[in-house]
């Protein structure tokens, strides 16, 4: 418990720290937001007016508090270009990009264990030396590269789906998920290959060490040892690996819904940045920095959950 | 003690070597002007007079990958410096003092760790603009965390031994002893992350220049030419593969390396 509340007080130290960062870097840029909204031609007065309405000729750590407390109560600012408030623009696209970052999740969860498991019993026999090559050359392969190399083999030549016919999460769940699952493999590839050939190297090494010998000793098969004593020690290095690609995932499915052409956060995260809207920019990123931050917290409290040994400082 | 070297350190030299080779010529000389549009030969298929097509403005696309492999090439070059210089200094100082400064700056390297590079990344160029050299600052910047972090725990690992504390006894600066003493040990440890470093930087600079807010023209870019060919990806598939392969082979090559590396150790 005391070590749960450690960690708490680390995470909330942590987020801080990220979302002064992410305002004084965008407090800094030169270009003036009031300038930004009322155009080159507006009056110097009417320009200072503005400034003095939205607070900016305050101080910077005056201007990060009052941000800081707008950000907790759900109000991100208003867009400079669109001028409509950035919880609204954010809010719908949300889903798509958890949507996408979950399901390639969820595959790389589901082919890796077993690939890396039936590797491991076989380490060194035909089908595990061809399945490490095959898994080498594909750590090797950007996900957008892949994700192009779908659309042109499922989607242009064998029309399993139609490249940049998006179906909305409104109009029909099951379409919107069916068009989100060869994005989601393009992601969850090259992770894949990488939890595989890991959990492979570590179920290796935990069976030459000695409480397998006795767990083999006592009458127990290699599927017993396996499943019941080698496995959950084996995991571990693998979840460490998750929660980094999970983040990494997230900041990958940006390229991604490029390729595919899918309304999510990355696609108004790259317009804002071209149009220089930066309460939208700054937003997202806080809002990634922060998902991000939560779930290297999560996998902290799940190494405890699985192996007590572990005590983290 | 010489130990013999494995497959896959074969492999990854001859892939690399191979690049390497092609980059250099790359810049001296290519086929085409990379820039020369040629309207009879727009979306051209393999041939003898282009080894690799034509792309939609008929700019022979062998000597666009040769010269936008050179621009990914420097791009994660620089980036890989400014990140181990940086870090190497950052961790350095960090691990060898420690104190409340330690403190502090491992908070924000924390925090800065918690971004994907390419996020931060995407945040430096929305706040300098893109460009061949910002993206190698926004870059490097974002690699240095991982390396100060590597840097400054195999500081604090060695900085209590004993041959560190024979060479203080001998009359060696702190300085001397951080760089002279302890950094050599550290090398090892550091040169296989710097290799993941610069794969991660070839990926990262491919991702940037294919969301067009990397390197921009004229400067030719693998990331790019995969952008532009995305919407002939049907009529001229090859447009796409040839600049894809390219960069999978980069990156294959470099970490067949790093691997046949740690084996032989």
């Amino acid at each position: 418990m005391k070590y749960f509340v450690k960690k708490l007080a680390g995470l909330a130290a942590t987020l801080l720290v990220v979302s002064f960062l992410v305002f004084a870097a965008f407090a800094v840029i030169p270009g003036d937001p009031a300038t930004a909204m009322l155009g080159t031609e507006a009056t110097p007065a009417r320009v200072e007016t503005l400034r003095e309405e939205l607070g900016l000729n305050d101080p910077l750590p005056v201007r990060y508090i009052r941000w800081a407390a707008d950000f907790v109560r759900g109000d991100f600012g208003t867009s400079y270009r669109y001028n409509m408030p950035v919880k609204s623009m954010i809010w719908e696209k949300v889903p798509v990009t958890l949507a996408l970052t979950l399901i390639s999740f969820c595959i790389i969860v589901l082919v890796s264990v077993p690939l890396g498991i039936t590797c491991a019993r076989h380490a060194g026999g035909r089908a595990d030396r061809a399945i490490m090559v095959l898994n080498q050359v594909i750590m090797a392969v950007p996900a957008f590269f892949s994700g192009i190399l779908i659309t042109l083999v499922f989607g242009l030549i064998l029309h399993l789906f139609t490249p940049g016919d998006y179906v909305s999460y409104k109009t029909s769940w099951t379409g919107f998920l069916g068009y989100l699952f060869f994005p989601s493999v393009a992601i969850a590839l090259p992770k894949v290959a990488m939890a595989a050939k890991l959990l492979r190297t570590s179920v290796i090494s935990e069976m030459k060490l000695d409480y397998v010998r006795t767990a083999y000793s006592r009458g127990n098969g290699t599927k017993d040892v396996l499943y019941r004593h080698v496995l959950k020690n084996a995991l571990i290095p693998v979840v460490t690996f998750l929660g980094m690609a999970l983040a990494d995932m997230v900041a990958g499915s940006i390229i991604i819904e490029q390729v595919f052409n899918i309304p999510g956060m990355g696609r108004i995260l790259l317009s804002s940045i071209s149009n220089r809207d930066y309460p939208v920019v700054q937003a997202i990123i806080v809002c990634i920095a922060f998902l991000v931050i939560f779930i290297n917290f999560l996998v902290d409290i799940i190494y405890q959950v699985i192996d007590p040994r572990i005590i983290l400082d | 003690m010489k130990k013999k070297k494995s497959k896959n350190f074969k492999i990854g030299a001859m892939i690399t070597g191979v690049m390497l080779f092609f980059i250099v010529v790359g810049f001296f000389w290519t086929p085409y002007d990379p820039e020369a549009m040629d309207k009879a030969n727009k979306l051209a298929g393999v041939s003898f007079s282009h080894i690799m097509g034509c792309d939609n403005f008929g700019r022979d696309i062998f000597s666009r990958v040769l010269k936008g492999s050179g621009t990914t090439l420097l791009v994660a070059l620089g980036t890989v410096a400014i990140g181990t210089v940086c870090g190497i200094l950052a961790g350095a100082f960090t691990g060898y003092y420690g104190g409340i400064v330690d403190e502090v700056f491992m908070r924000i390297n924390d925090a800065l760790f918690a971004f994907p590079s390419i996020l931060l990344g995407l945040v430096f160029i929305s706040l300098v603009g893109s460009g061949k050299y910002n993206v190698i600052i926004a870059l490097g910047i974002a690699f240095i965390p991982s390396f100060a972090r590597i840097v400054r725990s195999e500081f604090i690992r060695c900085k209590n031994m004993d041959y560190v504390k024979s060479a203080k006894l001998a009359g060696a600066g702190n300085l001397r002893v951080m760089f002279v003493h302890i950094l050599p040990n550290v090398m090892t440890v550091l040169s296989s992350s710097i290799m993941i470093g610069f794969n991660n930087a070839v990926l990262a600079e491919a991702g940037m220049s294919y969301l067009g807010i990397g390197v921009q023209p004229p400067d030719a870019s693998l990331g790019r030419m995969l952008s532009e060919a995305q919407t002939y990806l049907f009529s001229a598939p090859g447009y796409a593969l040839f600049p894809g392969i390219v960069l999978i082979l980069m990156v294959l090559g470099f970490s067949l390396l790093a691997e046949g590396m740690k084996e032989s150790r």
